[in-house]
């Protein structure tokens, strides 16, 4: 016994009885990414000067992680998802303020009808490719603009949507004081740790290696014969349904829909989130959302030109920080881990 | 040549032209099991848009493709590899930053698993194992956990014919699986080439003369477009025309 085992082992091209995982799937940062996304999610209300801050960190984290399925994941650059965000905040107001519908159901409802939404603007737009694509999506995500800006009986047109307060959400057995920083913020990272969660499910299934192999190469993808545009296609719904459930949750939040939800700068947040924390890290786009949310906090407090300034720093981010403070950080792990 | 009783592959009077320019123009040809077959012809013969009209990548704009008594002509490109087509390029392509083993593994699941966004991927532990297998026969096995674009050259272009093997394909298309690489490199690979040629159909474009001249059963000639001469290599080495526009015309391939 001993003899075969010393073979075995001498053997130099002995080969593992069971495949070996890959070292980034043993990673323990990777393995549970959702519990201990969810984890840093809940401190952070106790991290930061203020809740509506935390809160809104939440949403637009949710709304980046949504966009970074379709940029980071799958390789394709859209400049028009504030149509979907915007249309999940629209159709949770009207459905609450016009219908009377409970909060949950009317969150349901945007998240269906931003989906469809994604449906319909993906059938059209992703058979361009590169830059037409992004063009493409701008001009969609523009078209929804105007509509909602002309069907003023439905959205109050420039003054935004208002006059759908909610101030508790009724559960069945309890009653969530939604007026409660705290209850609220737990009541958003609920449907966002529930996201998340999903999300990681998806990126690791077969499906997530699919999309990869799109971004990493969608030619040879298309020869060893998966459907690009199908795939493409499903993957840009996904991405529109997490968004659409992140303007669900900013309706809710803000008991307002501004106009400015559908504008082609909240389609900019997205891209402009996702890069600053790390295109393509599961965690990234809440860095990045925190990031971005703090910067907009303190700059328009030293100068109305706050943007100019927000802009420069999202350059320098491309220029010397591709990967993004999350995707960096991420690396430098490994690096660190190789040599030791 | 004898006519082939039972082809795997049959083209007829293919062409493919671009505008007003003709890349391709009339060429038939059966091919049967288990050979190796090689496809030559100077620069713009038009072996590479003969090559994308055998993958599914260009469509015919003249002419028939069938594939073992099927018509392929209106079959779209993502269908080749599961009906048993599959191909490399002249370019490395590969998928630079997944590591060797999830590149064929990837691929392998292109067969079993396109839409599913529920199960856990590294539940198929027969895909892992069989990627494993694929990474062995190509002399990658222990380039396992490399990212593709971290692998040398010679071993990126084995790389990518374990992902076209990753398709059981019962017809291999290989589009200059030497390009760029050195004598050594290229001996691994001719014989690679062979041990696969002993299981499956071959067709490959190749530049390297001398190397085609030992490997295959069978060359195919084309220039400007059309097939110019389909004979064994010593009836090509023997043609007149042949020798006439490519043989003869640069020291490079005349080494025969």
């Amino acid at each position: 016994m001993q003899t075969l085992d010393q073979t075995v082992v001498d053997a130099p091209t002995a080969r593992p009885a069971l495949p070996r995982r890959s070292p980034i799937a043993t990673d323990a940062l990777s393995r549970w990414r959702a519990p201990l996304s969810i984890l840093a999610l809940l401190a952070l209300p106790f991290l930061l000067p203020s809740q509506a801050l935390a809160v809104n960190v939440l949403i637009y984290g949710l709304y980046a992680v949504g966009y970074n399925l379709l940029y980071g994941y799958t390789g394709l650059l859209s400049f028009g998802h504030a149509a979907f965000f915007g249309t999940g905040a629209y159709v949770t107001g009207i459905a609450i303020g016009t219908y009377g519908l409970h909060p949950l159901a009317a969150m349901a409802l945007a998240v269906v009808v931003a989906s469809g939404l994604a449906l319909a603007l993906g059938a059209l737009s992703i058979r361009s490719r590169g830059i037409y694509f992004a063009m493409v999506t701008l001009a969609l995500a523009q078209l929804v603009y105007y509509v909602a800006l002309q069907a003023s009986t439905w959205t109050g047109g420039e003054n935004g949507l208002r006059g759908f307060t909610v101030t508790t959400i009724d559960l069945g057995i309890v009653s969530l004081d939604i007026l409660n920083p705290l209850t609220k913020y737990l009541f958003v990272l609920a449907f966002v740790g529930a996201a998340l969660a999903l999300i990681s499910r998806i990126l690791a299934s077969p499906f997530g290696a699919v999309i990869e192999a799109i971004r990493e190469n969608e030619t040879r993808a298309r020869a060893c014969g998966f459907d690009v545009e199908r795939t493409k296609l499903l993957a840009f719904v996904l991405s529109g349904l997490f968004c659409g459930l992140a303007g669900a949750l900013s309706a809710i939040h803000l008991s307002i829909v501004p106009l400015d939800s559908l504008a082609y700068h909240t389609s900019g947040t997205a891209v402009v989130m996702t890069l600053v924390g790390g295109a393509g890290t599961f965690f990234g786009p809440f860095v990045g959302a925190l990031t971005v949310l703090v910067l907009e906090d303190v700059l328009s407090l030293w100068t109305p030109h706050w943007q100019l300034a927000l802009g420069s720093v999202f350059i320098l981010f491309v220029l010397f920080m591709p990967r993004g403070l999350w995707g960096t950080a991420l690396a430098r792990l490994t690096a660190f881990r190789g040599r030791a | 040549m004898n006519p082939i009783a039972n082809p795997i592959l049959e083209v007829e009077n293919l062409g493919r032209r671009f505008g007003a320019f003709t890349a391709l123009e009339g060429v038939s040809a059966a091919f049967g099991e288990g050979r190796i077959t090689a496809i030559i012809g100077p620069n713009g013969a038009g072996k590479s848009t003969f090559f994308n009209l055998l993958s599914g990548a260009l469509k015919p704009t003249s002419g028939r493709l069938r594939f073992s008594g099927r018509d392929m002509t209106r079959v779209p490109q993502a269908r080749f590899a599961h009906l048993g087509i599959a191909r490399s390029y002249q370019i490395t392509n590969v998928f630079p930053r997944l590591t060797a083993h999830e590149n064929v593994r990837t691929a392998l699941q292109a067969r079993v698993s396109r839409y599913d966004f529920w199960s856990r991927r590294d539940a198929r532990t027969d895909l892992a194992v069989r990627a494993d297998d694929i990474l062995e026969s190509v002399g990658l096995a222990g380039r396992r956990d490399r990212p593709a674009a971290a692998l040398a050259h010679g071993e990126q272009r084995a790389l990518e014919i374990g992902i076209a093997l990753a398709a059981d394909p019962r017809l291999l298309l290989l589009d200059e699986p030497t390009a760029g690489m050195g004598p050594e490199e290229t001996k691994e690979m001719v014989a690679l080439l062979r041990r696969l040629g002993e299981s499956r159909t071959i067709l490959l474009v190749e530049h390297k003369m001398k190397m085609i001249l030992g490997l295959s059963e069978r060359i195919l000639v084309l220039h400007h477009g059309r097939l110019i001469a389909d004979g064994t290599p010593a009836e090509i080495q023997a043609d007149r025309e042949v020798r006439r526009v490519y043989l003869g015309q640069s020291g490079g391939y005349g080494h025969a």
